[in-house]
Formats: structure tokens, C-alpha cells, sequence
């Protein structure tokens, strides 16, 4: 292993590990506690200080998850959709009737929940309303103005008004699949995680294509900055981030390119307030890396298995992490 | 950090073939032994398991095309989504059957392992397995270019249903099949009985296990009743290995109109530094037309058996182990595959003799 970050900054010491008993698919802050969702049935609820709770949620494995701070959402390979708290108390919010895998959730304006199974997406605002995707949704996201929704697909996505069924959902198309979306902050840019590695996107406004490629394999993790000035992204053995700045966003320009490593970057999480990003890469190494001038702190020396959730706290005092071989931690960086 | 090791990797099992040619009595059979394993199945059509398996998902058998241009480099991508959910739930499954509708083209499936990272990483592909009827496949091979796909690229085949064809029409069917695919291990069966190891287990993709790339000759299962003792027989006879551009002796010599084989030898060694850009460039230019190719590979100064497989335009390859000094270091080199440019692939390949 090599040794390229002898001497820099460390925060190792300031943290709170132990063993989450699976491996960890993702974490979320709810305050000062982090929900860590396990690959299978159960979520562990941790602080910087105690032992963590174990909560089962999920008669089987848990696919997606997402938060807003309050409560976990999550969807299993057993039908449910499931909501779970900082008090450690889980409920079935929603099922699938077929039972169906529940691959994709997310959360929206006034508690507005969506999910997917197979090529329907499905958003509960104030009623239930059903969306058929061509193709298998690949993922959601809600646009952050009005009660939009972004399901994508294989060539391409679609932008779907729940609330007027009548009105034909806008798609957007590049050829491939489509497997994860995301709206910039301002809600002037869609971006599109492909099977392919690469990156695709959209202005809105006018719906002129943007190709982000480049990458070693495909994106899996990707999140916006505070301010929406970057979108730091997984997928090649550095840190990439795409500078989403003024009226073209990242068109006509090239990525910034920070903390160089041995293996790649598998996780990122973009700091609450500010211009800060954290990478977990493939052997476990964490770094905290500021986008201005490209400083590092470490954060996790590498280990044995890979980063496979990655979060701040709404705050930006605690970090996160988990790894594929049920190491999960809390970092104490107030 | 080390890469998982194959043997850490669950296996899969891609089953196709014919409506009604006898896959699903084929995969209730492997899910109601008494084996001991546990499968996890992936299928199209939920309702045809009569057992009841606790890992049964649904596939929407969707294929798409990757954003290059080019049309064999399809992907499987509810596949990659279904497999990464699976193995969430790796510790409660040996391996995982995935059962493709009538319709499939393997490739797609094949190609997935190699092109998702993901999917590489925590799963390999142990051998794709064809069930084709005895009584309708000839039928089959004139109207429906999915079931010769499916014959050509098997690494196994049943020719279940047996006992509703006559010795002579058998012969026909087998004979159909091998001149569609000289190297897969064909068996008779009826009612899809077949020892699990015939089926399962075959790391047929393992680079390791391409120890030699001979045509198959019939192995008839263990079901052979006496008339299958006198083929055998037959075949006995032209027991050497098969000329480079015919199937097997004692067969009927059957070439199809499209399809072929082309197997390359060389007592020569290779030279490694034109080999590669070659392949490389034939497979990125007749990728749509070569739907398997394989070879064991002697280059100059180079004291160790390259091997390496590849689907349309994929290849992976590598270094196997040390020639032995008692062996001869003959290059071999078979493309299955569609209207297949012979003569060009044969000057190429002597090209590359150092």
C-alpha cells in the first residue's frame, strides 16, 4: 500500500466504530443519529457514544433508502415500503400487491413519497397515483420546484405531473440505460447515471444534451454540492467533479479531477454547508477533500473491504460510514 | 484490496430453449432434488414452478443496446438490477438459475457478466444450458434464428424428449446440432432427466477449465438403451480428433447455411505483438456475426498457455499455467457464428503464425 498520504491530516482518532453485523448498503442522519441500513431485513441506529440498536424493517433485503432528516424511507425485495425513525420504531407505510421488488424511493415536497417496482412508479401525495414507465425505472427524484416527478429509464427519462394524470409526461431521450437521476438544486439540469460509464444530461430549458464521460466504470454514487456549484461524483480512481456553474453548467468544460488514490472512488457525500467533499473508495480509504485547492483530511485509513454508504449529518458536525464487510462508523468532527 | 476469488463468486446458470422444449421440468427437477443446495431462480413466467422455491424473482427479460453504435453489445439490464438484489441476500443461496423465455438470445445474458462491474465482481457465469425437443427442433431451427442461437451457443444441450423420435430421427436432430455446435456436450434425455452435475457446475466460462477445445463427441447421458450402444459403436471408429473445418466423423456431415465453425490450428508459435491487434480489430469488425469464439494460444518466447473466450466483441483472456515440457504447443483458436468471413479470419490468423 502506498504511503502518498503520509503526513497529511487526520481525524481517525476522533472516531466511534464497531461492527454493524452485515454489509452496510447506505446510511442516513436523522440529527445526531445515524441510521445505517443493512444489505438484509435491518437497520442499526447509532450515536457517537453508546451501543447501536438494532431495528428489523425488512422481511428480506433492502434495496433503496432514502431521508429528509426526519425518518428513513426504504423498499425491500418483500413488497414493503417501510419508514423508519431516530426512536428506532419501524412501520409499513405502502406494499406493492404483487409483492413485488420495491427497487427505487424517494421523497418530495410535503411528504409526498414515490417508489417503483418494475416499470411503474407510483407517487402518494395527497392521493395515490400510478406512472407506467416504458421500461424498467431505472430511478426518481423529484424536481426540487412544483410536484414534478423524474422516473429514468432505458433511452432516456421521463417528467411526470403526478397530480395531472391527463397531461403527457415530457421524456427526454439518449439512447442506453438509465439507471440513476438527479436534479441540480436550481432545478435547471437533470442529470442521468447510465450502465455505461458515463454520465448523461439535460438543460431543461431548453433540453440540450450534455455528455459526461470519462469514468472507469459506472457511476454509482453522486451528489451536489452546497451551493450547487459541483456535482462530485464515484467511478474512476479519483475524485470527479463537474462544475455546474453559470448558464451551461459543465458544457464546453472539463471536470476538476482531486485526490488521486489506488483504487477508485465508491462513495461520495458532498458536506451540508460547505464546498467540502467526502471520498470512500475500494479499499476503504476515506478522505475529506476540499474542492478550492484540493486539501485532504483523512478520515478512514484504508482497510479490507470497500466504502458502500457514505453520509454527513444535516449539520456537517458528524460523518458516517459503512463498508461491504460490516465495519460502520461515526465521525466526530465538531 | 484483493479481488474476490472465482471460487467466492456465486455461481449462474443461464437456462434457455424452446417453448415446450422441457426447461421448466428441467429447472422443477434441479429445485426438487434432494442435493442439499439452494437455488435462487430467475424466471419470466412466475406461475410454471411447481415447487415452492423461497427465491423466485420475476425478470422482464429486457435487453438494451450500450451507447456505442453497436448492435451486439446488449446487455441484460433488469439482470444487473436483479442480481445486485440477490446478493444482498448472498449468504441464502448457492447459486442462481436464471431461466430465459423461448424467445432469448444468450448473448445479451452472457454479456452482461462481462460488461457490469458490479455484477463481474460478486457473480460468475458457470455455462449456458439449452433444452431443445427431439420432436420439433428441426421445425424450430427453419422459422426462428433464436433457437439456432440458442444451439450455438450452448455449453450444454439436452435433446430431451427422446422417446417421442425415432433412432433415425435422433440421429438427424444430433446431427442438425452439431453442425450448428461441434463443441458442446450434448445429452439424450427424456422428461429432462439428467444427473445435477451435467447441468450445473460446468464452469464452462472459467478461463482456467479451456484445457482443450475439441469437438464433443454424443455422450448419451447414462440413458442408453441398446440402440444407442450401436451408435456408439459407430462413433468408436473415428475416435481422432475432428478435421479443422468438419465435424466429428460418423455423423451426418451437416453444415448450416449460416452458421458455422471455423477452427484454427497452429503447430507454430504465435506472435503475441500481431495476435492481439488482430483479434482485437476482428472481433470490434465481425463482433455482430461471431457469437462465441475460445482458444489456447502458444506465443514465441512466451513458456505459458494463454487462454481466453469472448461473446461477439468481448474478449477475456489470460495466462493458464506453464506448457508442460511433454506437451505440444499447439495454438487453437474456434469461432462459432453467422455467415462467418472464413477466409479472411484464416489469412489473418496465419498472419499472426511468428
Amino acid at each position: 500500500m502506498s504511503d502518498i498520504r503520509g503526513g497529511i491530516v487526520s481525524v481517525v482518532e476522533r472516531t466511534h466504530a464497531f461492527d454493524a453485523g452485515g454489509p452496510v448498503v447506505a446510511v442516513h442522519f436523522l440529527g445526531h443519529s445515524a441510521v445505517f441500513v443493512l444489505g438484509e431485513e435491518a437497520m442499526l441506529l447509532a450515536e457517537m457514544n453508546g451501543a447501536p440498536r438494532r431495528v428489523d424493517v425488512h422481511d428480506g433485503a433492502i434495496l433503496a433508502s432514502v431521508s429528509d432528516g426526519e425518518r428513513v424511507i426504504s423498499g425491500g425485495d418483500d413488497g414493503k415500503i417501510a419508514e423508519t425513525d431516530a426512536k428506532g420504531e419501524s412501520r409499513s407505510l405502502a406494499s406493492d400487491p404483487k409483492h413485488r421488488w420495491i427497487d427505487h424511493v424517494a421523497l418530495g415536497p410535503d411528504g409526498a413519497l414515490a417508489w417503483s417496482a418494475g416499470k411503474q412508479a407510483f407517487v402518494r401525495g395527497k392521493e395515490l397515483r400510478e406512472f407506467a414507465a416504458p421500461s424498467t425505472v431505472g430511478g426518481l427524484a423529484f424536481l426540487p420546484k412544483g410536484f414534478r416527478l423524474a422516473v429514468a429509464h432505458y433511452n432516456g427519462a421521463s417528467l411526470w405531473f403526478p397530480n395531472a394524470p391527463q397531461a403527457a409526461p415530457e421524456t427526454l431521450e439518449w439512447k442506453g440505460s438509465h439507471l440513476g437521476v438527479t436534479l441540480s438544486p436550481d432545478g435547471r439540469f437533470l442529470v442521468t447515471t447510465m450502465q455505461e460509464p458515463m454520465l448523461h444530461g439535460w438543460r431543461l430549458a431548453d433540453r440540450k444534451h450534455m455528455r459526461m464521460s470519462g469514468y472507469a466504470v459506472r457511476v454509482t454514487s453522486l451528489g451536489w454540492t452546497a451551493g450547487g456549484d459541483w456535482l462530485a461524483t464515484s467511478g474512476a480512481p479519483q475524485l470527479i467533479l463537474w462544475p455546474f456553474q453559470g448558464k451551461d453548467g459543465p458544457m464546453g468544460r472539463e471536470p476538476l479531477l482531486l485526490a488521486p488514490a489506488d483504487h477508485r472512488v465508491e462513495m461520495v457525500a458532498c458536506h451540508p454547508r460547505q464546498e467540502i467533499v467526502a471520498a470512500g473508495y475500494g479499499d476503504g480509504l476515506v478522505l475529506l477533500v476540499r474542492i478550492s485547492d484540493g486539501a485532504e483530511i483523512l478520515a478512514k485509513r484504508p482497510g479490507d473491504a470497500r466504502i458502500t454508504a457514505l453520509a454527513w449529518s444535516a449539520d456537517g458536525m458528524l460523518l458516517a460510514w459503512g463498508t461491504e464487510g460490516g465495519e460502520a462508523a461515526i465521525v466526530d468532527l465538531a | 484490496m484483493s479481488e474476490p476469488l472465482s471460487a467466492d463468486k456465486v455461481p449462474v446458470t443461464v437456462l434457455t430453449g424452446y417453448l415446450g422444449a422441457g426447461k421448466t421440468t428441467l429447472l422443477n427437477r434441479i429445485l426438487s432434488e434432494p442435493h442439499g443446495k439452494r437455488y435462487a431462480v430467475i424466471v419470466n413466467e412466475f406461475g410454471e414452478i411447481g415447487i415452492d422455491n423461497d427465491l423466485v424473482v420475476g425478470a422482464d427479460e429486457e435487453v438494451f443496446e450500450m451507447n456505442n453504435g453497436c448492435i451486439c453489445c446488449t446487455v441484460r439490464g433488469d439482470l444487473v438490477r436483479i442480481l445486485d438484489g440477490l446478493m444482498r441476500r448472498k449468504g441464502k443461496f448457492d447459486a442462481i438459475i436464471v431461466e430465459t423465455t423461448g424467445l432469448a438470445d444468450p448473448a445479451p445474458v452472457a454479456q452482461t457478466f462481462f460488461v457490469d462491474e458490479n455484477v463481474g465482481r460478486k457473480t460468475r457465469l458457470d455455462a449456458v444450458v439449452t433444452v431443445a425437443d427431439a420432436k420439433w427442433l428441426t421445425e424450430r431451427l427453419k422459422d426462428a434464428p433464436e433457437a439456432k442461437n440458442q444451439i450455438a451457443f450452448a455449453d450444454v444441450i439436452l435433446i430431451n424428449k427422446t422417446d417421442l423420435v425415432s433412432p433415425d430421427e435422433l440421429r438427424e436432430v444430433e446431427a442438425r446440432i452439431r453442425g450448428l455446435n461441434p463443441y458442446a456436450k450434448v445429452h439424450r434425455t427424456e422428461r429432462a432427466q439428467i444427473p445435477l452435475e451435467a447441468v450445473i457446475g460446468r464452469n464452462a466460462f472459467d478461463l482456467d477449465r479451456i484445457l482443450a477445445i475439441e469437438p464433443e463427441f454424443l455422450d448419451d447421458g447414462g440413458d442408453g438403451d441398446g440402440h444407442d450402444h450401436a451408435h456408439h459403436h459407430d462413433h468408436a471408429h473415428d475416435h481422432d480428433h475432428a478435421h479443422d473445418h468438419a465435424p466429428a466423423r460418423g455423423l451426418k456431415h451437416y453444415h448450416d447455411e449460416e452458421m458455422q465453425s471455423i477452427s484454427l490450428d497452429s503447430e507454430q508459435p504465435l506472435d503475441a505483438d500481431k495476435f492481439f491487434p488482430w483479434v482485437q480489430e476482428l472481433v470490434q469488425k465481425e463482433g455482430p456475426s461471431i457469437l462465441r469464439c475460445k482458444g489456447i494460444l502458444s506465443f514465441k518466447g512466451d513458456d505459458e498457455r494463454f487462454v481466453f473466450q469472448g461473446v461477439h466483441m468481448i474478449l477475456d483472456g489470460g495466462h493458464q499455467r506453464a506448457w508442460r515440457p511433454d506437451e505440444k504447443r499447439t495454438s487453437r483458436i474456434v469461432f462459432i457464428g453467422r455467415n462467418l468471413p472464413e477466409e479472411t479470419i484464416v489469412k489473418g490468423f496465419e498472419s499472426c503464425i511468428a
